[in-house]
């Protein structure tokens, strides 16, 4: 059957499911729209989470991001992976313990201050909105690649489908939509990659193909060989670190305390029954996001390696621009790969052109600069499955686990969205007395505006939507994270302290990243170049929400010693929740 | 009681820091700091600094949290804080 045809059955097949899931699991409470009515089983719920978790970035560019940075894409790996031991061990299970809907409703009811729980629910719907727009724009460009549509329509059917079972469903409906997105997304993603691992190093588990010899009987283990085939043509080697320590240490950090302070995650662990329930939910989530997580690097490797030898043969002779195999013309058609044929020799040189090292030697071989214009990073998964020659079927079901992968996390931050807004702002501060079925109702109109905004910002996305991502996670470290530990851990942390600490966290992360990339965004209003130079102490913006934690964790201290400790009630509140007895439902009051 | 549940919170935070003691070691300690000297050696195809970036800490991570839902389980028991109780599910709350 023709590969678009095929595609569009596959896609639309999910779509199906995910209706029909939606259907049957409508909210009927309040307590279903935000926790899915507390009665999520802990492996279904780890499931959920790793769909929610799992986004478009995660699916289409982290194995791209490793195969164009090798070792020191490191930090990503460790860094959405890493949060979820702090989630485990520091948070969830306290959280869950305290039995409410919402991230906020936590921070405004520990700090009793309504202030507070503003500022918590600022920093959750800049974090969240940012978030959204890159998955609103990776169901466009999934659809415009694989279906042939016009980006703005595959974006409308995305919109559509999400809008259904959102606002029907809440989180319940989510969770499960959630389910079923996990297990298309992770079959599309390790079918390609069992098959690309066969075929490089004979080793059908990605994972040992990896640190495996080639499958070409020379006795070259996997990894070297790419090393040296990046070192012949001027590139720095896979395996060895290219980036500052320092930075790299602070960005994981970053990463790992973002992840553990972003609400549409944290929310996910007050839908199952018990305290325990959420630790071990956690450790669900992380088996099943390890999945993709440990098969992202040799995805990586092996697509670069693949594409490394289908444009260099042997070493030192290059392909002949008018052999390219039939995936490299069909790349070159969406724009995702250029060639360029500088030197007129109808072959097509890739190195590094940018190495003075390699200068002499591109020269003496009549090389006058790097011909491949363009290689998109993303193409490292989207293309793997024909640079393996597999059937057009697998193709079909890598673009629906990317719009899977996309629409389930776009969920997810839509119902944090939409719960902040109709559970914190509406009933916690500006009517409280309002009754649970227009709550309900409330919370559906809420998040389909929330979908709606969000959909409005896919098609006409800002310029600065890649540069936002830090902001998400710079954000959620430096004021979410720290205000939910020391709500925890520090039973004498009171409001002026923890306002202070988030408000301090906020502004110095916000101020350090619109330093170097512009007030707003706007590039023209950056203070100084965002070079590594300019950087404070070489830590880049996107690394400067763990330092904006430190701000935020002493801050916090030292204003909490000098004010009136939190009053009694507080004070019981915070050993309540550090036993796991007597959970019971999550609920509004 | 209350002095039984001060030693329940001592006993948790005692094992959430020797849990974050390793989740540190391997991830930032093997993966990042110590990377140079790790990769002098090698398991497989893997240099071992590189191995413990890419693949090792994250399964360490996993290992973490199975020790310390066990663990807290037993806490749990020992302590009589459990919830040994059975929940209705997806019932409507009363408001």
């Amino acid at each position: 059957m023709e590969l678009k045809t095929l595609t569009t059955i596959v896609v639309f097949a999910t779509f199906a499911l995910y209706i029909g899931i939606a259907i049957w699991a409508r909210a009927r409470s309040t307590s279903d729209f935000y926790v899915a009515g507390s009665g999520v089983h802990p492996v279904a719920n780890g499931m959920a989470t790793a769909a929610d978790w799992m986004s478009a970035a995660s699916f289409i560019s982290m194995a791209g991001l490793i195969a164009f940075q090798g070792y020191d894409a490191s930090v990503y790996l460790m860094g959405w992976t890493g949060g979820f031991v702090l989630l485990a061990l520091c948070l969830a299970p306290y959280l869950r313990k305290f039995g409410k809907f919402t991230v906020p409703e936590f921070i405004g009811d520990r700090f009793y201050s309504k202030t507070a729980r503003i500022v918590a629910v600022i920093c959750l719907i800049v974090a969240s909105i940012t978030y959204v727009i890159g998955q609103m724009k990776g169901i466009g460009v999934a659809f415009s690649r694989f279906l042939e549509v016009d980006y703005n329509t595959g974006l409308y059917a995305g919109m559509g489908i999400v809008f259904f079972y959102a606002v029907l469903g809440g989180m319940k409906g989510i969770t499960y939509t959630q389910i079923a997105q996990y297990c298309v997304l992770i079959f599309a993603y390790t079918v390609p990659a069992i098959f690309i691992s066969l075929s490089i190093t004979g080793n059908p588990v990605p994972q040992f193909g990896l640190g495996s010899t080639l499958a070409d009987g020379s006795g070259t283990y996997m990894l070297d060989k790419l090393d040296s085939v990046l070192k012949d043509l001027g590139f720095a080697e896979y395996t060895v670190q290219k980036g500052s320590t320092l930075n790299m240490f602070f960005l994981t950090l970053s990463l790992m305390i973002g992840t553990a302070g972003l609400p549409h995650v944290i929310i996910r662990f007050f839908t199952v029954p018990k305290v325990a329930d959420a630790r071990k939910s956690a450790f669900y989530a992380l088996l099943f996001i390890a999945v993709l997580y440990t098969t992202a690097p040799a995805v990586g490797s092996m697509a670069r390696l693949k594409l490394m030898q289908t444009i260099n043969p042997e070493s030192g002779q290059a392909l002949e621009y008018a052999e390219r195999p039939t995936w490299f013309k069909n790349w070159e058609k969406t724009g995702l790969l250029e060639f360029e044929d500088k030197n007129s020799d109808g072959r097509i040189q890739y190195y590094n052109d940018q190495n003075p090292d390699f200068a002499a030697f591109a020269a003496q071989a009549g090389w006058k600069g790097n011909e491949m214009i363009k290689v998109d990073r993303d193409i490292m998964v989207l293309a793997n499955p024909e640079i393996a020659k597999l059937p057009n079927w697998v193709i079909a079901l890598v673009a629906a686990g990317g719009i899977a992968a996309a629409l389930s996390t776009a969920a997810g931050l839509l119902l944090a969205i939409a719960s902040a807004i109709s559970h914190d702002l509406l009933k916690g501060v500006f009517m409280p007395k309002i009754s649970e079925r227009r709550e309900l109702m409330a919370g559906r109109i809420a998040m389909a505006g929330a979908v709606l905004v969000a959909g409005w910002l896919g098609i006409n996305p800002p310029g600065f939507a890649a540069q936002v991502v830090a902001l998400a996670f710079g954000l959620a470290a430096s004021s979410i994270f720290p205000a939910l530990m020391m709500g925890i851990f520090n039973k004498r942390m009171n409001k002026q302290g923890a306002i202070a600490g988030m408000l301090v966290g906020l502004f110095s992360t916000l101020l350090y990243i619109f330093w170097f990339k512009g007030f707003f965004f706007v590039a023209d209003w950056a203070v100084a170049e965002n070079t590594s130079d300019n950087w404070l102490l070489g830590i880049s913006p996107e690394a400067f929400g763990a330092v904006g934690a430190l701000l935020n964790f002493s801050s916090a201290y030292v204003i909490s010693k000098f004010t009136t400790p939190p009053p009694e009630d507080i004070q019981h509140l915070v050993e309540n929740i550090r036993v796991p007895r007597g959970s019971g439902l999550a609920s509004s009051h | 009681m209350k002095n039984n549940q001060q030693l329940y919170w001592k006993k948790n935070i005692r094992l959430i820091l020797r849990c974050l003691v390793i989740w540190f070691a391997v991830s930032f300690g093997c993966g990042i700091l110590f990377v140079d000297q790790l990769n002098r050696f090698s398991i497989g195809g893997y240099k071992l600094g590189f191995w413990f970036a890419q693949q090792g800490s994250i399964y360490v991570f996993l290992i973490l949290i199975y020790y310390y839902t066990r663990s807290m389980s037993k806490l749990d028991k020992e302590f009589d804080v459990h919830e040994d109780y059975k929940l209705p599910r997806m019932s409507k709350v009363e408001d």
